[in-house]
């Protein structure tokens, strides 16, 4: 049944008074670390539901740190079938969601029908297409709302307001507001406007709406965590992971669930 | 990809569209409304002829080059001079367009990407003529190889971005580009080089070149009383061949003919033939014929010629190529680099390695053409002569 792993989580943490905490890795990084491995000690750290990224080659929406960390891992081999079998070994034993955070290309290289099947198969409970906006093709827009993972779309800054229904209506699991308009990365400082941005969504839309793109501090997650329904924290985790390991990586995780609760 | 069966707007048949995140999908809609609109528009359009006139040098001349005919087995090969244009190559045809353009949207900041560096000093140029600020940014690796046109771009007023991620050339720079938009869309307008990116470039580029093959039909019904029986042009973006082979597609008998740049050879595996070895997928916004593995990992081009040296190819090219409306072949470096001496010392024209892959096919298809072959001689070579030397081991110029 399509998104009923994902939209319980968000249930069960707004029955909870707070906001879900949704790390993002990058598959098959740091390299030496199984990404079964790194997935165990984000949810064993309090992450609600974590972003996956399989690594593309040209990642042009995202900055440096996510750039070097696909670098990296697709320089030491990273395939979409060995990220998908980590997924498989990791949701074997946990019930925690995973979003599979990609672009368009390695997807439809691997064949769309036969990557959604495989991806359910082992375990994805939702799929995020960064250069796949609503409109842009309607054929592959189908098959993804049609399989039974969430499809996961974006609302950015810059996006019409009469985009935002339809946008909304495409997707299901949770709507992702970009918090600026730019790449993804740590930012110092956190837009004032925001909090009543994503207010505005939240009364607009009927998903839960969940704030990515900079946020990097437990204090930005506080601060973000109270306008919406869940904080999504890339970049400094994927820098924190790159220079002092995954153990200091599930640190911070604990430290950003602990601003959240 | 049998999935893919959507027509869209902004499509050539199943390749083209609007794959970018999400947040500049507005942006893409301004540049399309704002295009519609100066395409409609007589003083635009007045205003564009008046500076190709006076500014960029046009028409540009149809030339005979008799001697490099006699060396290709055909009498009648005509070269149509876009290296005549100020700057020296076609580039500039589209630049000037896309800069007007971002005056009537109110853009002040340009940016670009640049692989030969000949699209940055085009835009550099333009930014110039319209008080614009301009960022373009090009690969460690090209900034290397071109440092002539780096210089230029400088004197011109433009800030030069060297970029060192990926494979360091255009692919990575046209990342780093779409990135800064991404960023600073509101104040800033990308002017893309080639038919590439997505909706509305690939077809708004495609106009603004289409300038070369309407010059060059009307000269050849002129001059010659009919049309060429077979036209060539050099295809990396595709943006020179697109603006060439646009205005005489429909003239089903006039053959047409993309020349890629093969590199060491299709079977070496280092080569920049997008549409002779490569698969459909999406890169920088749009599916098109690309260079990836079985993955769907885009793979690092090989050119010896820093502008032809790009994973995909403008989606339209794809969809010609399908049809088969237009045949694409590829000429190797060696072929290349030849093509480029035979050039300069037959017809005293210094071609940019680029073009010499065009002119590499004639010299070896030539003599079987029945008929008048046109060129697209799409730039000069000046900013190539030092890479050259240095490839052929007489070291660097400068």
């Amino acid at each position: 049944m399509k998104g009923s792993v994902i939209s319980s989580v968000f249930s069960a943490v707004q029955e909870q008074g707070r906001a879900a905490l949704i790390p993002y890795i990058t598959a098959g990084h740091p390299v030496g670390d199984s990404t079964a491995t790194v997935l165990h000690a984000l949810a064993d750290s309090g992450a609600d539901l974590i972003e996956l990224g399989l690594p593309f080659s040209d990642p042009l929406a995202d900055g440096p740190t996510i750039q070097s960390s696909s670098f990296s891992s697709l320089q030491n081999g990273t395939k979409v079938e060995n990220v998908l079998a980590e997924l498989s070994l990791f949701r074997a034993e946990r019930e925690i969601p995973v979003v599979l955070f990609t672009y368009l290309n390695p997807v439809l290289r691997y064949g769309l029908e036969d990557f959604l099947l495989d991806a359910t198969e082992s375990g994805a409970s939702g799929l995020l297409l960064t250069d796949l906006p609503v409109g842009a093709d309607y054929g592959v827009e189908r098959a993804v709302a049609e399989s039974p993972l969430d499809f996961i779309r974006l609302v950015a800054p810059t996006t019409r307001e009469e985009r935002v229904p339809e946008i909304a209506e495409s997707g299901s699991g949770f709507l992702y507001y970009i918090s600026r308009a730019g790449v993804t990365g740590v930012r110092s400082q956190l837009r004032e406007s925001l909090g009543d941005e994503v207010a505005a969504l939240r009364s607009q839309v009927g998903l839960p709406v969940a704030v990515g793109f900079g946020i990097s501090t437990p204090e930005q997650a506080r601060e973000v965590g109270r306008a919406s329904d869940g904080v999504v924290v890339g970049s400094a985790l994927v820098r924190i992971m790159d220079e002092s390991g995954v153990e200091a990586g599930a640190r911070f995780v604990a430290r950003l669930r602990a601003a959240l609760d | 990809m049998s999935k893919i069966t959507q027509m869209q707007s902004g499509r050539f048949g199943s390749f083209g569209g609007r794959y970018v995140p999400e947040t500049l999908i507005g942006a893409l809609d301004e540049v399309a409304v704002a295009y519609a609109e100066a395409s409609g528009d007589e003083s635009f359009q007045d205003e564009l002829k008046r500076l190709n006139t006076n500014f960029v040098g046009r028409p540009t001349p149809l030339y005979h080059a008799e001697r490099l005919g006699e060396a290709a087995g055909n009498r009648d090969v005509w070269l149509k001079r876009e290296d005549l244009n100020h700057t020296g190559a076609h580039k500039i045809n589209n630049t000037i367009g896309q800069a007007l353009l971002a005056g009537r949207m109110g853009k002040r900041r340009i940016i670009a990407e640049t692989g030969a560096g000949q699209h940055g000093v085009a835009t550099a140029t333009a930014c110039a003529l319209f008080d614009l600020e301009c960022v373009v940014y090009m690969g460690e690796e090209d900034v290397k190889r071109q440092a002539l046109n780096v210089y230029r771009m400088q004197l011109l007023g433009a800030e030069v971005r060297p970029v060192s991620s990926g494979t360091r050339t255009l692919k990575d720079a046209t990342n780093e580009a779409i990135r800064d938009w991404v960023t600073n869309v509101d104040s800033t307008h990308y002017i893309i080089g080639s038919v590439v990116g997505p909706d509305p470039f690939p077809r708004m580029v495609r106009d603004f070149q289409s300038i070369i093959g309407r010059e060059s039909r009307e000269q050849f019904l002129e001059g010659l009383g009919c049309l060429p029986a077979s036209v060539v042009a050099c295809v990396g973006g595709g943006s020179n061949a697109m603006g060439m082979f646009h205005p005489f597609v429909s003239d089903e008998y006039v053959e047409l003919v993309g020349v890629e740049a093969g590199g060491s050879g299709i079977e070496s595996g280092h080569h920049s033939a997008s549409l002779a070895a490569g698969t459909p997928g999406v890169l920088h916004g749009s599916l098109s014929y690309l260079l990836q593995d079985s993955d769907g990992q885009v793979l690092p081009a090989h050119s010896v010629s820093a502008g032809l040296d790009y994973p995909g190819v403008g989606p339209e090219h794809s969809h010609l190529k399908d049809m088969g409306r237009v045949r694409y072949t590829f000429a190797t470096d060696e072929q290349a680099l030849e093509a480029f001496h035979k050039l300069s010392e037959l017809e005293g024209i210094i071609p940019a390695l680029e073009t010499a892959h065009a002119i590499a096919y004639v010299l070896e298809h030539g003599s079987s053409v029945n008929g008048p072959i046109l060129v697209c001689l799409s730039g000069r070579g000046d900013k190539d002569v030092s890479h050259v030397a240095e490839v052929e081991g007489r070291g660097s110029l400068f």
